[in-house]
């Protein structure tokens, strides 16, 4: 019985440590990614740019938007949005040519950047949220 | 004797250091003054004198955020750097801009030091586009210029200034163009060249542009 407790355990931890794993490896993929995609209008601290382009450090909105963050990526977005407190129009553009498994590092690395604790958003979740996207416009 | 001898040697040590300091003191760094040029003949004078032409920016006028025109007359007693944006650029214009923020910050109410960031995007951004992206970019005065000009005008001063700039619908926002930042002197000889997108540049051209100014203030080091 305390053998199968055992073994319980450390399979649990096991997986534990391989989403662990999993995570940092995506993370590290996103960050490369977010340079190159990201971080020249959100800053590399993802501080962004006055009033012309939004933090990502509204841990809030990253946390509510969590659905809609693969469309935002993808596709852009071009509504109003209210982050700490502050009123952004500037239209982003979408990185169509971003696979779903890039969209995942990227949100990866966001979402556990600048204060963010999303842990590992898997390529899973970004097909899923992918398909709810209004993009057929 | 060996005393007094002593004493010649160390007044002539002392003096030799005294006139190397001297000259040191003197000794300004210059920057380079780039671009084409060629040798002009002359008569001041009754004299045939030769001197060198150096490439300068040529007259100009464009259409600033406030919808106001702007000539090279504005710059005549500043010295000022140049460059070439678009406000809906998604690529190296943030950073750009995030940097002359900088520049703007250190010299910023110095009436000697100006900005001139000039649209490739003929069509899309006009003087209010211009005036709203300077808002939100948190810039306000004049000391800044953005400027909204024809497509003839904005690409052929480009050239002039030594910076790439296309329209092409292939690149990210469909123009392609340099991310230079470029430094020009009271006498609008280009004197400097820095990526705008890189930070340690950028410093370099902010210890530059204290140079140039020195230039125009010899003494004031001294002061």
């Amino acid at each position: 019985m305390g053998c199968l407790f055992a073994v319980l355990l450390i399979s649990i931890f096991a997986c534990q440590s391989q989403d662990e794993i999993k995570k940092a490896q995506f993370f590290t993929n996103g960050k490369s990614l977010y340079t190159s995609h990201c971080g020249n209008c959100h800053g590399e601290q993802g501080e962004g740019l006055g009033n012309l382009y939004p933090p990502l450090t509204d841990t809030a909105f990253i946390k509510g938007q969590r659905q809609t963050l693969p469309c935002i990526v993808k596709y852009g977005i071009h509504e109003k949005l209210t982050i700490n407190q502050r009123v952004f129009d500037t239209a982003m553009p979408g990185s169509n040519a971003l696979s779903p498994q890039e969209i995942a590092y990227i949100l990866t690395y966001v979402g556990n950047s600048f204060g963010n604790e999303l842990g590992l958003v898997d390529t899973d979740e970004i097909t899923k949220g992918l398909k709810t996207c209004n993009e057929a416009k | 004797m060996n005393i007094s001898h002593t004493k010649t040697r160390l007044l002539i040590i002392t003096s030799v250091c005294m006139i190397l300091a001297a000259c040191q003191q003197h000794e300004q760094k210059r920057l380079p003054i780039l671009g084409e040029r060629h040798a002009a003949t002359k008569e001041v004078d009754g004299k045939t004198v030769t001197d060198t032409v150096y490439q300068t920016i040529p007259a100009f006028s464009f259409i600033n955020q406030d919808s106001v025109t702007i000539t090279d007359r504005y710059f005549n007693n500043s010295i000022y750097v140049a460059d070439f944006f678009f406000t809906s650029c998604p690529s190296i214009c943030p950073i750009m801009s995030k940097n002359l923020l900088k520049v703007l910050k250190k010299y910023q109410g110095n009436e000697q030091v100006k900005i001139l960031s000039h649209s490739i995007d003929t069509k899309y951004d006009t003087p209010w586009v211009l005036k709203r992206y300077a808002n939100k970019l948190g810039v306000t005065g004049d000391q800044w210029q953005f400027v909204h000009g024809s497509e003839a005008a904005i690409y052929g001063i480009a050239d002039k200034y030594m910076v790439y700039a296309k329209e092409d619908s292939n690149a990210p926002g469909g123009f392609e163009h340099q991310g230079w930042l470029i430094l020009v002197d009271k006498d609008k000889r280009i004197r400097g060249a820095y990526d705008g997108t890189n930070t340690e540049q950028v410093n370099q051209l902010m210890a530059d542009m204290d140079i140039l100014l020195a230039e125009y203030f010899p003494n004031k080091e001294n002061e």
